[in-house]
């Protein structure tokens, strides 16, 4: 099948400085596709290389098949909905939403009807004549959405376009725009730094970082099987352990643990040696008598910090690592004390090997 | 502020009343004066008698003859001078806005740490007197000046261009003298143009030419409308550039104005009944802006 949007070793530099490492990316049609990065990986780059803002130094960028790396922004076919929405301040919510229409020729009557009907989308229908100063961050937002679909764009960019918003608007927008994005069919290409958002939203993701793609994949594929240390550790909350692989045998590894402790778990690749391993503090169970039987991997407890839903028990294995467990705030939950000695069980999938 | 702590407001009239006075004293008095003067009648030496009448408007306006017998008539010569004026202010507004407004986005377009080093240099001629720059600009420009000299001897030209003492000569200085006072207010303006609108008027398939005109020009149209008036009230009532660089040809209300109060040849309650039309014409003009601007909802 055609990719929506297609990149092929896309480099971007400025000066001596390399911002793009040559990434390449397939996004296909009707995805909600997610670049996830800490500020400065280069998410807002590709964006804005997609949108025709920023040239690629070098590097292919594809629109189902046809090739608009060298295209001005106002010929493409895209559309951008901006971090801080640059809606037009001189212009009516309706002026602006027609706006791109009005740029392809399209006649008034039918531009405002159209116009019209995006607004009734976002549920913005009765401040269609308001001028976008007298709306709310959340208001202008939807007007934003609305503008960059008015078009309807193959493929629809969107630069952080939540982050300016407060936490329940922001929660009640994820739904709607996945809600949006179904009900549309337009590929949503969504840049963020907030893995909640991604996670939540998301058919694929990408997460980023120092201007390369470290892994694409599923909400579930990168929380759970994280290929290397970066995404293990920016997605969620994790240990990382540095352990004594023995041996790799038809994807699973056995490995020695600082304490001395051995398990077996899944591995990406790795061969034996020095590597990383990432536990989910979730999928740790713990005992509080330490000794029962199976109990041979042990920590210490420092603290227990009440969460709410959650409770975060922070403790230190044999050798002083620092570990840390999520226990689930129920009735039947046995809370451990400050000094007491724990029993760890990891279920399974709860340790990964990563590849660095 | 947020505090609501309001203890300081009856103090606010106190406080204010120095500066009230200020502009009481030596802004609306002397306009005040002027008006009374207009319609008091010519002292012979300078100076005013204490007679109320209309003869400083009616010689303004009209004319009866070179002896004051014939019936009355349309007098032109001063409605000339001050289409003149206008004319060449506008011109100069015009001029001004064509070169100020790249200069101005140039200016802010450039890295925040250049920008200052643009700024000073557009004012460094502001340092020194409008007198002596606009005596320069004559000197520049006269028939057997470095211009006509340089271009001369580039075989450019056959003869000396004669500028001094043209319409032209004057705009030149007019235009010369104000082009800051048009380049400062856009700057400021395009430096607060937030640069993600022409970024999604492009996303929406707007073309640079379309983007300018419908996008920024609309954005930054306040600063456009103070550099226009900034420029066009003082070339109007300018008196320097037209009586250095002009002849009697390009006579400006200014100068008009400025010859009545000067020595025995004055003649006070005309000079302030120009003054009197000029400050009215300028503020229709403003009051015509001040309408249009509040109806298009603008700043």
């Amino acid at each position: 099948m055609t990719a929506a949007v297609h990149l092929q070793d896309v480099v971007k530099r400025y000066g001596s400085v390399t911002a793009i490492h040559g990434v390449s990316l397939s996004i296909a049609d009707n995805e909600f596709f997610t670049l996830l990065g800490p500020s400065g990986c280069g998410k807002t780059t590709i964006l804005r290389m997609i949108a025709g803002f920023e040239a690629t130094t070098s590097g292919e960028i594809r629109l189902f098949d046809d090739d608009i790396a060298r295209l001005d922004p106002n010929h493409r076919p895209v559309n951008t909905v901006f971090q801080h929405y640059a809606l037009f301040p001189h212009m009516s919510v309706i002026d602006n939403v027609a706006f791109g229409l009005k740029m392809k020729g399209i006649d008034a009557a039918s531009r405002r009807a159209r116009a019209g009907k995006m607004l009734e989308m976002v549920h913005l229908s009765q401040f269609a004549d308001r001028m976008p100063a007298q709306l709310s961050g959340g208001q202008q937002q939807r007007v934003a959405l609305a503008r960059a679909l008015a078009p309807a764009p193959k493929v629809l960019l969107l630069d952080e376009p939540l982050s300016a918003l407060d936490l329940k608007l922001r929660q009640a927008m994820r739904v709607e725009l996945k809600t949006l994005q179904q009900e549309t069919g337009i590929t949503f290409i969504f840049v963020t730094h907030d893995q909640e958002e991604a996670l939540t939203m998301s058919d694929r993701i990408a997460v980023m970082s120092d201007g390369r793609v470290q892994q694409v994949g599923s909400a579930r594929a990168i929380y759970e099987t994280p290929d290397n240390r970066f995404v293990a550790d920016f997605i969620g909350e994790t240990n990382i352990l540095e352990v004594e692989v023995d041996a790799v045998d038809a994807g699973r590894a056995s490995l020695t643990l600082p304490g001395g402790h051995r398990l077996t778990c899944p591995s990406a690749s790795a061969a034996p040696g020095r590597h990383a391993l990432s536990i989910r503090p979730e999928r740790v169970t713990i005992t509080l008598d330490s000794g029962s039987p199976d109990a041979g991997f042990t920590a210490t407890v420092d603290r227990v910090v009440y969460l709410g839903t959650d409770l975060q028990v922070l403790a230190r294995l044999a050798d002083n690592t620092p570990f840390t467990i999520r226990l689930q705030n129920a009735a039947r939950t046995a809370i451990p004390d400050p000094g007491q000695t724990i029993g760890l069980h990891l279920e399974e999938g709860a340790a990964r090997l990563l590849t660095d | 502020m947020a505090g609501g702590d309001d203890s300081w407001r009856p103090l606010a009239r106190p406080l204010l009343l120095p500066a009230w006075a200020v502009i009481g004293v030596f802004s609306l008095l002397p306009v005040l004066l002027m008006a009374v003067y207009s319609f008091l009648t010519r002292e012979f030496r300078g100076g005013v008698e204490w007679d109320f009448t209309l003869a400083a408007y009616d010689q303004f306006f009209v004319t009866r003859g070179l002896f004051g017998d014939e019936p009355p008539q349309i007098e032109w010569t001063y409605i000339t001078i001050f289409w003149r004026s206008i004319w060449q202010a506008a011109v100069c507004t015009g001029l001004c806005l064509i070169i100020g407004f790249p200069t101005a986005w140039f200016i802010a377009t450039r890295p925040a740490q250049t920008r200052g080093i643009w700024l000073f240099l557009i004012t460094i001629p502001y340092w020194v007197n409008l007198l002596i720059r606009t005596v320069s600009l004559k000197f520049l420009i006269r028939d057997n000046g470095p211009l006509n000299e340089a271009l001369l001897a580039l075989g450019l030209i056959d003869s000396p261009l004669a500028l001094i003492n043209t319409n032209l000569a004057v705009q030149l200085g007019l235009f010369y003298s104000y082009l800051p006072f048009m380049v400062l207010p856009i700057y400021a303006a395009v430096e607060r143009y937030n640069f993600a609108l022409s970024e999604a008027a492009a996303d929406l398939y707007a073309s640079r030419w379309t983007t300018l005109r419908e996008i920024v020009l609309p954005v930054v149209k306040p600063g456009l409308i103070a550099g226009c008036i900034l420029v066009f009230v003082p070339a109007l009532g300018a008196f320097l550039a037209p009586d250095l660089l002009g002849g009697a040809k390009t006579f400006m209300i200014g100068s008009l104005i400025d010859e009545q109060f000067r020595g025995s040849q004055g003649n006070w309650p005309f000079g302030a009944a120009a003054s009197m039309i000029l400050m009215t014409l300028v503020l229709m003009v403003l009051t015509y802006h001040a309408r249009n601007a509040a109806r298009g909802g603008g700043t």
